[in-house]
């Protein structure tokens, strides 16, 4: 497979285009749903640096996620806020993991977040997603290259801040140790799905737009290996669904509820 | 002559539009500027490299860039667009960028970064190089706040951002 260079390029190979949208859709939406879940955090980290650091970090993300989305728009997929904001849960293609609530309760009335959580999953989702762009530098896309690349230059400080988190609460009493144990136990059952590559993974892997789903899992499992000092046994599943093949819990219905009920009150703002 | 004289011009008047998060820093400096240029129409086109994805100031650099060119006399109009393509490094910050990020006691990022690696820099005030990290996320994407243990003083520095690939 010979380079990509451009959009009009790859629209004019309608297999191509097809494969190339659902990675770019699994990109976008992981990043869009992790960093809503983490604004639902805003004001209740468990002290002010770290409300500083999760906010700033969520910011970004959504930074991510609207880059991804307007290479969506450049291929004529729609306009990048209108995909990032007004789509419904079964035409999203992000891991059901990372769509899950915080904890019982919501951001107005009594929220009861679990801050263990919110450390296994964004490190998980932080490990995942270096690997995932690590690979995307070698794409048949060039500008899936070129925006997976300047993702990974920021990206290490959000990996770098829940890497540290999650190797201090392992190590630290026992309740956070156990607390932590029962999460990464919870999240092998959950993660499973974001690991695949959705219904065009034969043309995704063919046209070289990223690669396999095996290569992704056994990337990450030596990655999270080397920090986690509790690795639970078995094989990784997806409990909650399929998210890359639009599978989706009403949490997810709940989330984009909420989300466009800001976004409709003021279109014009800017995000 | 004329167009080397305007082009001039033009860059004097970036180098005077500020960052709104790092006031006295101009976006020139930062090394976010990467292409000028004029048409027959005095029309000019600013292509700006965006520093962090997701930073609130874009749209107000966009605003103060386009404002001042077209403050300029022969100016007919200008168009400011964020090229995507380009990637902003803390490497593109000028020398005069780093003195005066100094100067309002933000330390300049550190040369040699590894992705992923810890960090450190000396003290903007006193120079010394005994300082700690107090939050690598500091008030805006692009800065982090540490500590100088020699002054006592809190300070800010700019995170090192530099591209894997080119590594
Ligand atoms: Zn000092």
């Amino acid at each position: 497979m010979s380079l990509v260079e451009t959009a009009e390029q790859a629209k004019q190979d309608a297999a191509y285009k097809e494969a190339l949208v659902e990675v770019l859709y699994q990109l976008a939406d992981d990043d869009f749903i992790i960093s809503y879940r983490g604004s639902e955090w805003l004001g209740l980290a468990p002290h002010i640096e770290e409300d500083v650091a999760f906010s700033s970090i969520t910011q970004n993300t959504m930074g991510h996620a609207m880059l991804f989305y307007q290479l969506l728009e450049e291929l004529g997929e729609g306009d990048a806020d209108a995909l990032a904001h007004e789509r419904i849960s079964n035409e999203r293609r992000n891991g059901t993991y990372f769509e899950i609530k915080n904890g019982s309760g919501t951001y107005l009335e009594e929220p009861q977040y679990d801050w263990a959580l919110a450390v296994v999953r964004n490190y998980l989702y932080e490990a995942f997603k270096k690997v995932k762009l690590e690979e995307a530098l070698k794409s048949s896309y060039a500008p899936l290259r070129n925006t997976a690349d300047k993702v990974l230059m920021e990206q290490p400080y959000h990996l770098g801040h829940w890497k540290t988190w999650i190797t201090q609460l392992q190590d630290s009493s026992q309740e956070a140790k156990e607390r932590i144990q029962s999460r990464l136990d919870e999240a092998w059952k959950q993660i499973g799905d974001a690991f695949e590559l959705g219904p065009k993974a034969d043309d995704i892997l063919a046209k070289e737009i990223l690669s396999s789903s095996e290569t992704l899992k056994q990337r990450w499992l030596d990655s999270v290996k080397e920090t986690l000092t509790y690795v639970p046994n078995g094989d990784l599943a997806s409990e909650l669904g399929n998210g890359r093949a639009k599978e989706h819990t009403d949490q997810l219905d709940q989330a984009l509820a909420t989300l466009s009920e800001v976004y409709n009150s003021d279109r014009e703002a800017v995000w | 002559m004329i167009e080397q004289q305007r082009e001039t011009e033009i860059f004097n008047r970036l180098k005077k539009v500020d960052d709104p998060e790092l006031p006295s820093v101009s976006i020139y400096d930062l090394g976010m500027v990467h292409e000028v240029t004029i048409d027959d129409n005095a029309h000019v086109a600013v292509t700006l490299i965006p520093t962090f994805a997701g930073c609130p100031a874009l749209d107000i650099i966009e605003r103060d860039v386009k404002n001042a060119i077209e403050e300029i006399e022969w100016v007919k109009s200008c168009d400011v667009t964020f090229s995507f393509d380009e990637k902003w490094s803390t490497d593109d910050i000028t020398e005069e960028g780093k003195q005066q990020l100094k100067k309002h006691g933000v330390s300049p990022p550190p040369e040699n970064y590894q992705p992923g690696e810890e960090w450190s820099v000396d003290c903007p005030y006193c120079g010394s190089p005994y300082t700690s990290m107090e939050n690598v996320f500091g008030p805006t994407a692009c800065r982090s706040i540490l500590y100088c243990r020699s002054c006592r003083n809190p300070f800010e520095a700019m995170k090192p951002v530099v591209s894997y690939t080119a590594s």
